[in-house]
């Protein structure tokens, strides 16, 4: 017995170990279509109209966002224009990648691959290089690559999975370029689990059909991104550190031709000129849309969406955000941390504060949070935290009772470590888990090869919008980052090999910041965010800023 | 994060510094409530990145220990200081040439300094994820590169143990190539994903795609709402 919990939360554990043996022998059934379409409209955070409203300027005007994007989305840059010499060019490269996850790693290894020389690349990143999402996704990536699935079949479970709002061209990539990418990973080294006659162990993912998702124990993404990086570290491509853009750089007919980039420790600015320029800065979850705690990456705070989207890139989906229904809710340290999908493939159920199952444990995403929140806020059948969050079960014992003694073990070690550092044994006990902002669904336009509408101009991964839709399945992402990833390595290497050097402005912000002031928008804010703050209130109310260090 | 009246305040010192802060939090979020805004020794936040390497050492406590600011709670009269940074050298090289089959031992030759361990476990019990780092250092050493790939495959690369070793061994760096060395060369690669590329070469599903690609939503919804669930793998 383990002594995490108190002990008005062990009464609810023991009427779920009541009923334990009984449901390791059923399953709920999956949610016909009527009923999870009314399901989300009443629960899920996305179908509440007074968490967004419309975009006041730019390319998308008129297109609904979260308020907490639209903060930002809607304030001037900051940077004044006027305090930048771009006269003196501190890189002068075939290719600039900003953000130095998943993507925009695999982008400048497949750039080398068209024959960009690394030393005309340089990947500029915020924080350090492999500090990413990519690498905090645990449970997998889909491949459809078994004799009974199909690129076919994945393509329509992740179509339906996404509500039909996905654009067709950028998933028929995703899913027909996916067996590719896998054969890659085989090729750089990436550990994948794999059965006795060394083919993969695939498991089934929420909204699959098929067992189509490929892992590296629960560190999935972790595994990819280091060997990714280290391949990069091989090749030498250079990676500034602690160095974001704040700004594109464009010319006088709006191609972006570089960007200006910011050393965080010295506040000193770059000027970095570039044939071609690839925004890979990820998500959003840092912004807290709604007030949910997020299981991302301290750094996923949108930078690119809104340096993109001033250079004139529109923006889709943004009113749809991606909330992870397993976040964790109990201990209060690990709030909002990610619980992987995969403790729901290999058997966990959720159930409710009186042990009963409510929902299948593998319906979309977006089903299964909604189904959480209705547990916990429509039938009041959640359980209650002593800082009053409130979590359903996640009953991870009942994996060992079906798959035997072991199986959370080996299959999840880092999810059982976390949980150990606070004194609960997931092995013995179930854990207490709630909806956490995940994944930003929509994202920059970007076209099969990953070109945005702005000449000069690509992006890749979290930062996109259209491959996913409105809701992306799980194992998708990882795919997501290896397959757009390589295409806009190939398309920005293949642009810069013809486009000549540009000419230097900052003119586009310009415009932007003139916009904004038509439109009457009036905010204290800047933007990008950059670092999110995290600071207690009580130090902030005193902070004085008297430049000692500027 | 809860700031209400009836929580208990403990003292931390960061650096020496003596801060007040309420019980309950990681090093990472004690920092912050303490007025900290981190650029470096932050990622991501949930223990996967090695951003956060803290040392510390708690009350009446003479040793020095080793963790994640972002997966550790603070104790009262904790002293720390964060290790955002390791300057260990890796060595370079071509995954293409690095076959097992061709070598006497590529880790051997590509880290000598392995031959150096002392065994005195210094690494293992600096590792904040319980990794047996000593162990596959020595695994390397007789050439075990499978081990030594399953035994550090749970590594975040925080560089804790190569700071600590006394014998400057880039334990780390070592696991990563021989992580990449079974990868490519040990684990065997799968036949029905070479199976599947050749379909895809010979062009097997584009006329099914296309046909799904060019659908109306109604369509599509008609085909996704009748598909059929495999239940096992």
């Amino acid at each position: 017995m383990t002594d995490g919990y108190p002990r008005y939360m062990r009464e609810s554990i023991e009427k779920l170990e009541s009923t334990r043996e009984e449901r390791a022998k059923t399953t709920f059934e999956r949610m016909p279509a009527s009923e999870s379409d009314e399901l989300l409209k009443k629960y899920h955070p996305d179908y509440r109209e007074e968490g967004k409203r419309e975009i006041r300027v730019g390319a998308s005007k008129g297109e609904k966002a979260p308020l907490e994007l639209l903060r930002l989305l809607e304030a001037p840059s900051l940077i004044d224009p006027a305090d930048i010499d771009l006269g003196q060019v501190d890189y002068d490269l075939d290719l600039l990648i900003i953000g130095g996850g998943g993507a925009g790693t695999v982008a400048a290894l497949w750039a080398i691959g068209e024959g960009i020389s690394p030393e005309n690349i340089l990947i500029a990143t915020k924080l350090r290089h492999g500090d990413s999402n990519s690498m905090m996704a645990q449970g997998g990536i889909q491949a459809a690559d078994k004799v009974e699935d199909s690129p076919v079949q994945h393509y329509l479970d992740a179509m339906g999975g996404g509500h039909y709002t996905n654009v067709p061209e950028l998933l028929e990539a995703l899913t027909m370029d996916a067996p590719r990418l896998i054969r890659w990973h085989e090729e750089l080294g990436i550990l994948y689990d794999r059965d006795t006659d060394s083919e993969f162990i695939e498991l089934p993912g929420g909204g699959t059909s098929r067992y189509r998702m490929h892992s590296s124990g629960d560190y999935t993404g972790m595994e990819l991104m280091r060997v990714i990086r280290d391949e990069a570290r091989n090749q030498d491509v250079p990676v500034l550190e602690f160095a974001p853009a704040v700004e594109l750089l464009t010319d006088d007919h709006g191609s972006v031709t570089g960007a200006l980039i910011m050393n965080l420790e010295t506040n000193e600015y770059y000027v970095v000129r570039a044939r071609s320029t690839v925004l890979a800065t990820g998500g959003f979850g840092r912004l807290h849309v709604q007030s949910y705690p997020t299981s991302n990456h301290y750094g996923a705070t949108g930078d690119g969406l809104i340096m993109g989207y001033r250079a004139g890139v529109p923006l889709r989906d943004m009113d749809s955000v991606q909330y992870h229904p397993t976040g964790a809710a109990y201990p209060d340290q690990v709030l909002g941390l990610l619980v992987t999908e995969k403790v729901r493939s290999i058997g966990a159920q959720p159930i409710n504060v009186d042990g009963e199952m409510f929902v299948n444990p593998l319906e979309p995403r977006d089903v299964e949070a909604a189904a959480f929140i209705r547990e916990c806020y429509g039938r009041d059948k959640g359980i209650e935290t002593p800082t009053g969050m409130k979590g359903v079960w996640l009953d991870s014992p009942l994996i060992d009772v079906i798959k035997g003694e072991g199986t959370v073990a080996r299959n999840l070690p880092a999810m059982v470590r976390q949980y150990k550092r606070f004194n609960i044994d997931m092995t013995i006990d179930p854990i207490l888990v709630f909806p956490t902002l995940h994944y930003q669904n929509g994202g920059l336009a970007i076209d099969a090869q990953g070109a945005t509408p702005v000449s000069g101009l690509f992006a890749c991964g979290e930062v996109t919008g259209g491959v996913h839709g409105k809701n992306r399945l799980m194992g998708n992402s990882l795919l997501d980052f290896n397959v757009f990833g390589r295409r806009v390595g190939i398309s920005a290497a293949k642009h810069a090999s013809k486009a000549a050097p540009g000419k230097l402005t900052l003119n586009h912000v310009n415009s932007y910041q003139k916009a904004l002031e038509d439109a009457g928008v009036d905010t204290k804010e800047r933007s990008p965010l950059l670092i999110p703050e995290y600071r207690g209130k009580k130090v902030l109310e005193r902070h004085l800023d008297i430049g000692v260090f500027l | 994060m809860a700031e209400n009246k009836d929580e208990k305040m403990i003292d931390i010192y960061v650096m020496g510094r003596m801060y007040r802060v309420p019980e309950g939090l990681t090093i990472m979020t004690a920092l912050e409530y303490a007025g900290y805004k981190y650029v470096r020794g932050c990622g991501c936040r949930g223990g996967f990145c090695g951003a956060c390497s803290t040392v510390f050492r708690t009350k009446n406590e003479y040793k020095l220990r080793m963790d994640l600011a972002c997966q550790t709670a603070v104790e009262d009269g904790m002293f720390l200081v964060q290790l955002p940074f390791v300057p260990a050298v890796r060595t370079v090289f071509q995954i293409d040439k690095v076959d097992p089959e061709e070598h006497d031992n590529i880790l051997l030759e590509h880290y000598p300094e392995i031959a150096r361990c002392v065994s005195c476990n210094t690494c293992t019990k600096a590792c904040p994820q319980d990794i047996e780092v000593m162990d596959y250092v020595q695994a390397a050493l007789r050439g075990d590169i499978d081990r030594t790939a399953k035994l550090s495959f749970d590594c975040i690369q925080c560089g804790l143990c190569s700071i600590r070793c006394p014998a400057d061994i880039k334990h780390y760096h070592l696991a990563q190539e021989a992580r990449r060395i079974k990868g490519r060369y040990i684990d065997i690669h799968s036949q029905q994903l070479a199976h599947r590329i050749g379909e895809l070469h010979d062009g097997v599903y584009e006329e099914k795609m296309k046909e799904y690609v060019s659908m109306k939503k109604e369509d599509i919804k008609k085909v996704y709402d009748k598909r059929e669930f495999h239940k096992e793998g």
